[in-house]
């Protein structure tokens, strides 16, 4: 597979001619099609690392890989104790919180890269989630952001253990992503980053489409654009399921 | 085999919903009962968000109703005049409930309305229906006497009388429309069809005659919860077609299995099953509120 991807990754390559060391890199597929019996997929991402002169004695390099969903903002609710029972007390909004984050990486993430670059190019979930209200209490909305990443964590949303990277001779890499069956449509994107030292070098960038697709999408998209076609609709149907199943039943009973 | 539905975003095994819709049929067709009120816990124990939940089930109920009253229509057992101020209630009350769910959904406390809505409800009807049956399998060792109809004396004071010819009564507008809204209000808030209070709200408030009752609230329901649904699928976006058809088709199978199997069975003996029924799904309801949760964080899509 990586050999019949080969024109494709130097194709990639030649933007990054002026960098010494450059990443170019491909995907498995770059469109994923949520319908009635998605149960999740697998992205390979798989790449080469391109340089002008040969390796001499410098200190490892990594690729550390990413997989992000779109940004959405979210409420998260904390229940307290209230009258005896347990309610929905607060909630702190958050800004901008990625629907699905997935990284892989050849080391610990420690290592390969440093928080400074972290920061800057947003690259672990605790960079990109944002998060906005509630300033008077930040101590209390960083417990918010917790919840959130323990939350989407354990639908499998947000992956907390780095996936690993195969990287052969500093050259070739390679790892499978896992997506959910969760997940939510719309544009993912792959970005694979070359570090040394904990120092992007290079960094390249690819889209994963994830779409509905069939019946699923017709249906969500009728019931937000036509809503009242769709509430008329869903009697009509509901009255003809009700009443086949009925006759179904009485035919198979008679026979 | 795992289906994902396009509304509630949540993918669930196929046969589980044919098996609820199926289960919950089968106690319907047995007690003679819709079978929201225990659809719609169940559904949020599998995990169908709280708005979908509702919302689905009065799509189901509606489409469940439908054929029971068109077999009345053809019998004739339908007081139209009467069915018609309780759906001018009804009406009313489904709009004033959408409108609340829309807001308490906003403001995230709409999971705790309806929980809390069904623990009330389902605690008063368990431990009503559990003396009834217990007083009634005391009683059927003598002879049965079937309930007189009875007339309350302040229904007669109310103004507005009308006559209802179909029912043989002369009495005030206002009972009918009151009663309506309070079913059209739990019909969108609670997603059941309201016959358990429509039903003994007939026969002993209004003073119904029996025989035009099951017709013309099964009449009443159609229309209510069909309105419901129309009304949630355009405020909250939560009716979820494949939900819907899903449970009613396990629903309908159950219920006529229920029928069957109620014929062999004693009346008292089914009551105080529902009762119990009734009352362990409340009381799970109630220990979700009283137990302090696991995870005490949720997270809900901000609404633009």
């Amino acid at each position: 597979m990586i050999l019949r991807a080969l024109p494709l990754i130097l194709a990639l390559g030649a933007t990054h001619a002026n960098a010494n060391e450059s990443v170019v890199a491909a995907l498995s597929q770059n469109r994923v099609s949520i319908s009635a019996n998605f149960d999740g997929s697998e992205i390979l991402v798989y790449g080469a690392v391109k340089r002008d002169e040969p390796l001499l004695g410098a200190s490892a390099l990594h690729v550390v890989i990413t997989v992000a969903g779109p940004l959405a903002p979210v409420v998260v609710r904390r229940k307290l104790r209230k009258f005896g029972i347990w309610i929905n007390a607060d909630s702190v909004k958050i800004g901008q919180a990625p629907t699905f984050h997935a990284i892989a990486t050849t080391g610990d993430l420690e290592k390969t890269l440093s928080e400074a670059e972290d920061l800057v190019h947003e690259i672990s979930v605790d960079q990109m989630i944002d998060a906005v209200g509630n300033p008077a209490n930040s101590q209390d909305s960083e417990i918010f952001r917790e919840a959130l990443i323990r939350l989407r964590t354990s639908e499998g949303l947000y992956s907390d253990i780095p996936v690993r990277v195969e990287f052969v001779e500093e050259t070739l890499f390679g790892t499978r992503i896992a997506l959910p069956a969760n997940l939510v449509e719309g544009d993912y994107s792959v970005k694979i980053y070359l570090t040394r030292d904990g120092e992007v070098i290079d960094n390249h960038e690819q889209t994963i489409f994830v779409r509905k697709v069939g019946l699923e999408r017709w249906m969500y998209n009728l019931a937000h654009d036509q809503p009242l076609a769709y509430g008329l609709l869903s009697l009509l149907i509901a009255i003809a399921a009700g009443w086949t199943a009925s006759a179904v039943f009485r035919f198979i009973i008679k026979a | 085999m795992q289906i994902y539905l396009p509304i509630a975003e949540v993918s669930v095994n196929a046969f589980l919903l044919l098996g609820l819709g199926g289960l919950v049929g089968i106690l319907s067709g047995m007690f003679g009962v819709g079978g929201g009120f225990l659809m719609t816990p169940l559904l949020l124990f599998i995990g169908i968000p709280p708005p979908v939940a509702v919302a689905t089930e009065a799509n189901q109920i509606m489409a469940s109703s439908f054929s029971g009253v068109l077999a009345h229509l053809r019998r004739k057992t339908v007081d139209f005049q009467m069915g018609g101020f309780l759906l001018v209630g009804g009406i009313a009350g489904a709009a004033a409930g959408v409108f609340i769910f829309k807001e308490l959904r906003e403001m995230g406390q709409v999971d705790l309305l309806v929980r809390l809505c069904y623990v009330v409800m389902l605690g008063v009807i368990g431990v009503l229906m559990f003396f009834e049956s217990v007083r009634a399998m005391n009683r059927s060792k003598r002879k049965i006497i079937p309930p007189k109809r009875r007339h309350i004396s302040w229904i007669h004071g109310l103004p507005f009388k009308i006559r209802f010819r179909a029912s043989t009564l002369y009495i005030s507008a206002i009972p009918p429309v009151v009663v309506g809204g309070i079913v059209g209000l739990l019909a969108a808030i609670m997603g059941v069809g309201g016959g358990f209070v429509l039903v003994p709200a007939m026969i002993y408030l209004l003073g119904m005659p029996t025989k035009v009752v099951i017709g013309t609230s099964l009449f009443q329901i159609v229309f209510v919860t069909g309105f419901a649904t129309v009304l949630h699928a355009t405020t909250n976006f939560s009716v979820d077609m494949a939900l819907a058809v899903l449970l009613l088709t396990g629903g309908v199978i159950g219920a006529q299995i229920g029928a069957r199997m109620a014929v062999r069975m004693k009346a008292e003996i089914l009551r105080v099953l529902l009762s119990a029924i009734v009352l362990a799904v409340c009381g799970k309801l109630a220990l979700d509120l009283l137990l302090e949760p696991a995870e005490q964080f949720s997270i809900a899509r901000s609404l633009p």
